[in-house]
């Protein structure tokens, strides 16, 4: 069913109507129980915990790839499910990751010019 | 075959849903908040850049090492981390067009970034008693810069939700109140992306 379909079907519940005038490519978000939200936030807490414990864990050589990964599961988790990205339109999650992707190509030359990565 | 669906635009002009369809088929207003939002990147990833070249320039007795609380900021990260569960919370109640929950999760949401931003008060006051000003080294200006943007911007956030409760329980909100919600929402997540960063390159990978 088309969106403008849903905004003059009258037998269309008004919330399914309402997610369809927002812009959603499905609208599956806004279908989302509380407790999936908490579930996601309860698993980004843990993340956040072992993040926490390199601090008094000697996690040697894995240390620096362990926070890492870490860092980009959480990000990509708020992003995605937080910020339903992954249940909105393609151009929404282009527009967000170009920007990052042109901030990190960018900042990753700068830093190199400025000899950041090599040994010291 | 495809049908072109000419989805109305969240924003109504005269609040008399006199909605106005876009080319696209989707909200300006979201539209123009990803793009602000892809646009931050650059300006945190230029102050977080900086901040990762200068860790290094400051004097043997107040560096990063010597000066960074990891436990009490963790507790501020997990606490802004709560946060952004307590904005998705509202923005889910918005949909739902229950106003006494959304407005319940929304000054949840600001009263934990009230905590953050407190929290950095606290952490900046006790670092400028332990003689880090500043300009007392390049390590200090780009670190008061990076977490004092970032603090900025948790400010702005929690004027915009109260803002937000204020013109809710009025019912002010023009065009469609969800879409509003959902605006601060990305907003507010976005402050939190940017602090899951901040956090283990600034706090937990040492110099």
């Amino acid at each position: 069913m088309s969106t403008t379909e849903h905004q003059s079907d009258p037998h269309v519940e008004p919330h399914a109507a309402d997610v369809a005038h927002d812009g959603h490519a499905d609208g599956e978000f806004a279908h989302k129980p509380d407790s999936y939200y908490v579930k996601i936030a309860l698993i980004l807490a843990v993340i956040t915990a072992l993040e926490t414990s390199t601090y008094w864990i000697d996690f040697g050589a894995f240390f620096l790839p362990t926070l890492l990964i870490l860092m980009a599961i959480k990000f990509v988790m708020v992003a995605s499910l937080f910020m339903h990205l992954k249940f909105d339109s393609k151009i929404f999650s282009w527009m967000f990751y170009s920007g990052l992707l042109l901030a990190i190509g960018v900042y990753v030359a700068f830093l190199a010019t400025f000899r950041f990565f090599a040994p010291t | 075959m495809a049908v072109h669906t000419p989805v109305t635009d969240g924003h109504d002009d005269h609040g008399h849903g006199a909605a106005h369809a876009t080319s696209t088929g989707l909200s300006n207003n979201k539209m123009a908040m990803w793009l602000f939002l892809g646009s931050e990147c650059l300006l945190f990833g230029g102050l977080i850049s900086t901040y990762m070249l200068y860790r290094g320039r400051h004097p043997a007795d107040l560096g990063p090492d010597q000066i960074y609380d990891i436990p009490f900021t963790s507790v501020s990260s997990f606490i802004l981390l709560m946060s952004s569960l307590t904005m998705v919370l509202a923005v889910s109640a918005a949909s739902m067009k229950d106003d006494r929950r959304t407005n319940l999760w929304l000054t949840i949401t600001a009263l934990l970034g009230a905590t953050f931003v407190g929290g950095q008060v606290y952490e900046f006051t006790s670092f400028y008693r332990e003689g880090l000003g500043f300009t007392s080294s390049l390590f200090s200006s780009s670190f008061y810069t990076l977490t004092g943007f970032h603090g900025v911007h948790v400010t702005v956030g929690i004027i915009m939700l109260m803002a937000l409760v204020g013109i809710n329980k009025r019912g002010r909100i023009p065009g469609q109140k969800a879409e509003v919600v959902e605006l601060v929402g990305l907003y507010w997540h976005f402050v939190d992306v940017v602090w899951i960063i901040i956090f283990t390159l600034v706090y937990l990978i040492p110099s």
